[in-house]
């Protein structure tokens, strides 16, 4: 395997968990609301996703532990932000607070130990073809989920009815709500589907990324999600792109260091993040007087009046 | 079964007041299930986190210690929150001005610098984090670019920056190697106020800033202004108040403060600058601004609750071994029955039967 090869499978998978949790959250803000407990819920579904691999030894079980892991914190999100209108941006600190010292709790036990990662799946003869074939066709499930559930959301959000009502509620929920749709309802289950794919995105990083679980091991992905989001401006086609972005840049950063430039390792680290930075603004300028693809509801308390 | 919420008509002070004190208990009751679940005795748990720390002087001065940081960053984070901003990169301010005073400390270390060392390091660590605290601000106000991103990102951009110092630049090089930058010299440390405890003038320079919040949210127009920004942005506008000059102001002035919680910190209780200064003070002083009500006092309150918990939760692992992660724990669920119990200060909740409903589905 040359060189190019092995940098490019390590930015598909280095761009995945971004991928899948940036994916939720895209859905969540389309339906109006700001979950910012990302990062809480990947690193729960870290933790979950690694405890339920190592107890069974199956990926499959280790990855629906993650999902459950993400939903069950994004449903305590619901019930505070939909149920009781309380602040989003405070409640979703809230989440993030309590996954990373939840999932420390879990996962304490599992610190140290091994499992084996998820399987590439190598398709017979495609993934035999030089160069592309490897890249293309042997990656482990996880990849190719994601790009399927990127396909799926752009299909939801753009051809169905209940994506059209799942934009409206997001763009004007007393309007959607004066149509006789369940806002709370809607929002409720694309928050739930948001803390699925967190979990899932975070259940990647110990189950195919690292074959272990490290307290504090998504470093910040969940808020880089959250940036993707921007960056894509709500836009499912968008993320992909942006998430591979993304996935180069960390690999990159980390080939660079290995090669020794001379440019301490700290600064390079800081890369990723300085990165997401520098794109807000570009992104937030560019969008100026357009006034903003988001959703217009975005992070608006809603109380149905009675 | 549905939940519903009625705004109240008016606001009521009692459960103003209340609210924090049921999150509290809420909290304490689910905190009694986590240690049985853990196969600990709640009973002694509970008291080892919340009555050992309060009989011993020792361990009383240690939670002066620990509030200090945590009441001076969350002041400043509460007049964001006030105006409707969202710093949540306090650590990261905190960090900068732990850095920007140490510059000062490291330059003068081993010369025969005088007494001006400490205050100008002040001063510098309060620069270094109003400035670091700036850049989201003014990304925010130039470009409109997500404040509560920028600023989180940079905390990480900050941690690595110290860790880069420490271990480059700056290291001790009679320090075995590890990671930290020489001990600073008497005149660059905040002196303890009784002889041979840990209490520091920080905690003195933190009653100021709680004495000096209230007089600015409760007697000033500033004050008055940032209330009004945050409450009713549209009559802020009419009232001619310009909602970007609150933005880098409030910015910059929780900056300062985290900044200046930082250099206390590395030049009080730590006396050098290391990798790992704070236990998250800048992400907790979130839940200690919004336990104290976003009120001066309230967080004074609210901070030594939250460092009676870290004192706690280090006794707790010592003495019952239980996990320090638990302490995260408690202070995720405590903020989480916090904002729940704002809500009652909004609204009235009613359980109603789901059949009523149709009624009014569509309005």
């Amino acid at each position: 395997m040359g060189l190019a090869e092995a940098i490019i499978l390590a930015v598909v998978t280095a761009s995945t968990p971004l991928l899948l949790a940036a994916a939720g959250e895209l859905v969540v803000e389309r339906a109006g609301v700001l979950n910012l407990g990302v990062e809480g819920m990947m690193i729960m579904g870290a933790a979950c996703g690694f405890a339920g691999a190592y107890l069974t030894g199956s990926t499959l079980i280790g990855a629906l532990c993650g999902i459950a892991a993400g939903m069950a914190l994004s449903a305590i999100f619901a019930l505070l932000t939909l149920g009781l209108a309380v602040n989003q941006v405070a409640t979703g600190l809230a989440l993030t607070i309590l996954g990373i010292g939840l999932s420390g709790l879990i996962g304490a036990g599992f610190v140290g130990e091994k499992i084996v990662p998820a399987p590439q799946l190598h398709l017979p003869l495609l993934s035999n073809l030089p160069f592309a074939g490897r890249i293309l066709f042997a990656q482990d499930a996880f990849v190719y989920l994601s790009l399927a559930l990127i396909a799926a959301m752009w299909w939801f959000i753009y051809r169905t009815r209940w994506g059209l009502v799942l934009r409206a509620v997001g763009d004007n929920h007393a309007s959607a709500h004066a149509l006789g749709y369940p806002v709370l309802t809607i929002r409720t289950c694309a928050v739930l589907f948001g803390g699925a794919c967190a979990g899932l995105g975070g259940a990647y990083l110990p189950l195919a990324y690292t074959p272990f679980f490290i307290p504090g091991m998504t470093a910040g992905r969940g808020w880089i999600a959250l940036a993707l989001v921007v960056f894509a401006s709500w836009l499912p086609g968008r993320l992909v792109w942006g998430a591979y972005l993304f996935g180069a840049v960390s690999i990159l950063q980390l080939h660079a260091q290995g090669a020794g430039l001379g440019i301490p390792s700290q600064l390079m680290s800081a890369l990723p993040y300085l990165a997401t930075i520098m794109v807000l603004v570009v992104i937030s300028r560019a969008r100026g007087s357009a006034r903003s693809a988001a959703p217009a509801s975005l992070g608006m308390v809603f109380v149905p009046d009675r | 079964m549905r939940l519903v919420l009625e705004r109240r008509a008016e606001r009521s002070t009692t459960i103003a007041i209340a609210s924090p004190l049921i999150a509290i208990a809420l909290t304490l009751v689910t905190m009694t299930l986590l240690f049985a679940l853990l196969g600990k005795s709640p009973v002694a748990a509970l008291w080892v986190y919340f009555i050992d720390p309060l009989t011993d002087a020792y361990s009383l001065q240690e939670i002066a210690v620990k509030a200090t940081p945590l009441v001076m960053i969350a002041l400043g984070l509460s007049l964001c929150y006030l105006a409707n901003v969202w710093n949540i990169g306090a650590e990261g301010q905190f960090l900068i001005g732990a850095v920007a005073g140490s510059w000062l400390a490291v330059r003068t270390n081993g010369t025969d610098a005088g007494h001006w060392v400490l205050p100008a390091m002040l001063v510098l660590g309060a620069l270094g984090g109003a400035l670091y605290a700036l850049i989201p601000a003014i990304c925010k106000v130039r470009f409109g670019a997500s404040e509560i991103l920028t600023s989180l990102m940079l905390v990480y951009v900050a941690d690595l920056f110290l860790d880069y110092l420490v271990r480059g630049p700056w290291r001790d090089p009679k320090g075995y190697n590890f990671p930290t930058t020489a001990e600073f010299d008497p005149v660059a440390t905040v002196p303890v106020l009784i002889e041979g405890g840990r209490l520091h003038l920080g905690a003195i320079i933190a009653l100021a800033v709680v004495a000096a919040a209230s007089v600015l949210l409760g007697r000033t127009i500033k004050g008055f202004e940032i209330r009004v920004v945050g409450a009713a942005p549209r009559a802020a506008r009419f009232g001619g108040f310009n909602a970007n000059q609150l933005i880098l102001l409030t910015f910059a002035v929780s900056g300062a403060l985290a900044g200046l919680a930082g250099i206390i910190e590395v030049a009080g209780p730590i006396g050098h600058l290391q990798p790992g200064i704070s236990p998250g003070y800048g992400f907790t002083a979130i839940i200690v601004a919004f336990l104290g009500r976003l009120h001066p006092l309230g967080i004074l309150i609210a901070g030594l609750f939250l460092a009676l918990t870290f004192i706690g939760g280090e006794q707790a692992q010592i003495s019952m071994r239980i996990p320090l992660d638990l302490t995260k724990v408690f202070q995720g669920i405590l903020l989480f029955y916090v904002l729940a119990c704002d809500s009652l200060v909004l609204y009235r909740i009613r359980l109603m039967p789901t059949h009523h409903r149709a009624g009014y589905g569509t309005g």
